[in-house]
């Protein structure tokens, strides 16, 4: 049998744990969204150094491990006199790395919106921000919702390397809980129902709202 | 009905999952119990774990050292070598068991990871300031302390903290996992924060990056750090008797007995000051 | 900051040890998560009962579980159960396992884009089953599988770091070290760190779009 007296004795550690991913995967989520949208935009606006400037973002980011940029923030940044706890330094990391792969998300999402459009709108009248804001983003939300789907699941996943920097999320409370108990294996299987208990039901959530949208086309 | 049938899928996930992990989970604590339940009596374990034998025909020790700590056990990246304390001590037992201080072969644990490596078979014995405690005791086996230390704090120079009483509510106090030194802080200092490290290196980054008012363990550690680097000082006061000892796997006893003769042997030829020197810069004191 | 101090010949040396670690557990992991990712995708999408709905559970499961957890399983919590692992395969097993699981979703989804309508044909000019998976379906989904799977392939290479939690010394655990020493080493560290990993991820994608461009 499983020792739940592990999970009930530690049961306060596990909780701090879980809101604390939580809370950095939410804030995460919407501080990459507000960085997404904008480098999205700059990588499709008809003005050549922010197109590279969004590529550039993208390229970087997307191609450097997460855990390496959550150290910049944790211990590269205080080198020159910024300091953030190590919660902030983590969940500001998340959303550096995570908003890379929601701005290609939300471009492919405004690509597929049929070109014709913003010429329509344009010539109407509409500037391009307004085209932006009233035609084309409502229409590429409905197609991105899915695949941001997915980034959050990861992006609630990739929290855990809070863990590795004293960011109090569960993988660190885990991590703690066994190294003081001596327990691993009882104690990391109650961690991983902890994130299936958050991921699984998005995983499901998303993979109805695929459906729902290849059926609409 | 697509839905439906995912449904069912986790639904059926979730049982299995919960029925294979109370499977696995029942042989895992039942093994574990018939291990530790009649130590005496199980010969099949003493014939796998008769470790100096194995040694014997590899021709080669291996120990769990810190790669992290001056002065006990550090990886310099200029040499590539790994120096300090713990290692002279691993050197001299690889010479008095194999008669060369050179078979030997040294794998970085941390806190953490050294007693489930010794328990992997991964290494043979831990060399690593590990503190002998009774906790401990339950998981693995223990030598005579071979070295003295005691828990304290490491601060800024300029820091007003001059004692444990300084700590106040709201201060953040580091140092790494599966040490004694976070158990040992909340007994005497329960209003600060402690954080916890993988290492004490990332401690010690951590404390660098102003991530903390001060990083406790033993003083022996601390004072490696502080000569790394001048900007911090160790406190003079220690809070705890931390005695290290060499751990090897339970059941373990002939070569444990091979390792206390060692330490007898070292510290009566004069050898183990000579290594205290070293290291330290003074003489040891007598006990 | 103090460019010329942390970039002394040592620290690079030491830097390069590191990276060949990552680069060895990286190429061994891809090998072995490729086979298992396609031989799961397949088994997944031929629908045998009851073994495709248990390959369906565990995937799904380690999908949606942090590859850090599984590190850490593997390497702390397998021992209790009798399987000892040092850290070098621990990591290896922890991303294999992980990564098998996300190409194998991949796969799946690479064979369910092929047209039913070619299996039929397939099949009735006399081809087995197993025959027209392997002749007719893989090959041709295999094609159109490319750029995911690269950069599946760049996800496992990032995700080497975390094996920093295990203390294998790959680039990101040489790297702290040499951060370690002293402050000034930091940023420059990170930075020679960054644009060593970027110079491999990016021409993996390079590779990648290369090839998915021929196909057109």
């Amino acid at each position: 049998m499983l020792r739940y007296s592990i999970l009930f004795d530690h049961w306060d550690m596990y909780m701090q744990g879980f809101v604390n991913t939580l809370k950095a995967s939410v804030l995460a989520l919407i501080g990459s969204l507000i960085i997404g949208i904008i480098i999205a935009i700059f990588r499709i606006a008809p003005i050549r150094p922010l197109n590279w400037l969004g590529a550039a973002y993208v390229e970087f980011i997307r191609n450097i491990p997460l855990v390496l940029i959550v150290f910049v923030f944790f211990v590269g940044l205080p080198a020159v006199g910024i300091r953030f706890d190590p919660f902030t330094a983590g969940t500001l990391g998340l959303t550096v790395y995570t908003a890379a792969f929601i701005a290609e998300v939300i471009r492919s999402g405004i690509l597929a919106v049929p070109k014709g459009q913003m010429e329509a709108a344009r010539s109407s009248g509409l500037t391009y921000l307004q085209t932006m804001r009233y035609i084309i983003l409502p229409q590429a939300i409905k197609m991105v919702i899915p695949p941001l789907g997915n980034q959050f699941i990861n992006l609630v996943k990739n929290s855990s390397v809070l863990g590795v920097i004293a960011g109090l999320d569960l993988m660190y409370f885990g991590d703690l809980i066994s190294s003081e108990t001596f327990v691993t294996f009882d104690v990391y299987i109650f961690v991983a129902l902890f994130y299936l208990v958050l991921t699984i039901p998005l995983s499901l959530g998303v993979g109805y709202l695929e459906r729902r949208l290849a059926k609409s086309r | 009905m697509k839905r439906k049938t995912v449904w069912k899928m986790w639904i059926t996930l979730a049982l299995t999952a919960l029925l294979s992990i109370t499977a696995l989970a029942g042989c895992s604590s039942e093994s574990s119990t018939t291990n530790n339940g009649d130590g005496a009596k199980s010969t099949e374990t003493s014939s796998d774990t008769n470790t100096l034998e194995k040694i014997k025909k590899r021709g080669k020790l291996i120990v769990g050292v810190k790669y992290d700590l001056n002065l006990f056990g550090l990886k310099n990246p200029e040499t590539g070598k790994v120096e300090g304390f713990d290692i002279d001590i691993a050197k001299g037992l690889a010479k008095k068991i194999l008669g060369d201080e050179n078979k030997i072969e040294l794998k970085e644990v941390t806190s953490k990871t050294r007693i489930p490596m010794l328990n992997n078979g991964e290494i043979d014995a831990i060399i690593a300031t590990m503190t002998i405690t009774e906790e401990r005791k339950k998981e693995v086996d223990f030598s005579d302390v071979y070295f003295m230390a005691g828990q304290s704090l490491l601060v800024k120079k300029d820091s007003k903290i001059n004692s444990v009483k300084d700590l106040k509510k709201g201060m953040t106090v580091l140092t790494a996992k599966g040490s004694t030194s976070a158990q040992n802080i909340r007994k005497v200092a329960p209003q600060v924060n402690v954080l916890e490290f993988e290492n004490y290196a990332e401690a010690f980054t951590a404390l660098k990056a102003g991530q903390g008012d001060a990083l406790t363990t033993d003083n022996a550690l601390l004072l490696g750090m502080a000569k790394q680097d001048p900007n911090y000082r160790v406190l003079d006061e220690t809070f705890t008797e931390e005695p290290y000892g060499i751990a090897v796997r339970k059941g373990d006893t002939e070569f444990l007995k091979v390792i206390n003769e060692y330490l007898k042997e070292i510290k009566e030829n004069g050898e183990y000051d000579k290594i205290y020197e070293k290291w330290i810069g003074k003489k040891p004191q007598q006990q | 900051m103090d460019f010329i101090g942390a970039y002394s010949p040592a620290h690079l040396t030491f830097l390069l040890q590191g990276f060949l670690v990552t680069l060895e557990v990286a190429f061994i992991s891809i090998i072995f998560s490729f086979i298992f990712g396609i031989i799961i995708g397949v088994i997944r999408y031929t629908k045998i009962p009851g073994i495709s709905q248990i390959f369906a559970i565990i995937v799904e499961t380690i999908r949606n579980l942090p590859l850090l957890l599984i590190i850490f399983f593997t390497y702390f919590a397998l021992p209790e159960v009798g399987l000892k692992l040092d850290k070098f395969y621990a990591a290896i097993v922890a991303l294999v396992v992980f990564e098998s699981a996300m190409l194998s979703e991949i796969v799946r989804g690479g064979l369910n884009s092929i047209d039913k309508g070619q299996i039929e044909a397939a099949r009735s000019s006399g081809l087995t089953y197993i025959q027209t998976l392997w002749y007719i379906v893989l090959p041709q989904a295999l094609r159109r599988m490319v750029p995911p799977i690269v950069s599946q392939f760049i996800s496992l290479l990032k995700d080497t770091s975390l094996a920093i939690v295990i203390a294998l010394p790959e680039l990101m655990n040489h790297a702290q070290i040499i951060n370690g020493r002293n402050v000034n080493y930091v940023i420059p560290i990170f930075i020679l760190v960054a644009l060593m990993y970027f110079v491999v991820n990016y021409s993996l994608s390079l590779v990648s779009r290369r090839l998915e461009y021929k196909q057109r």
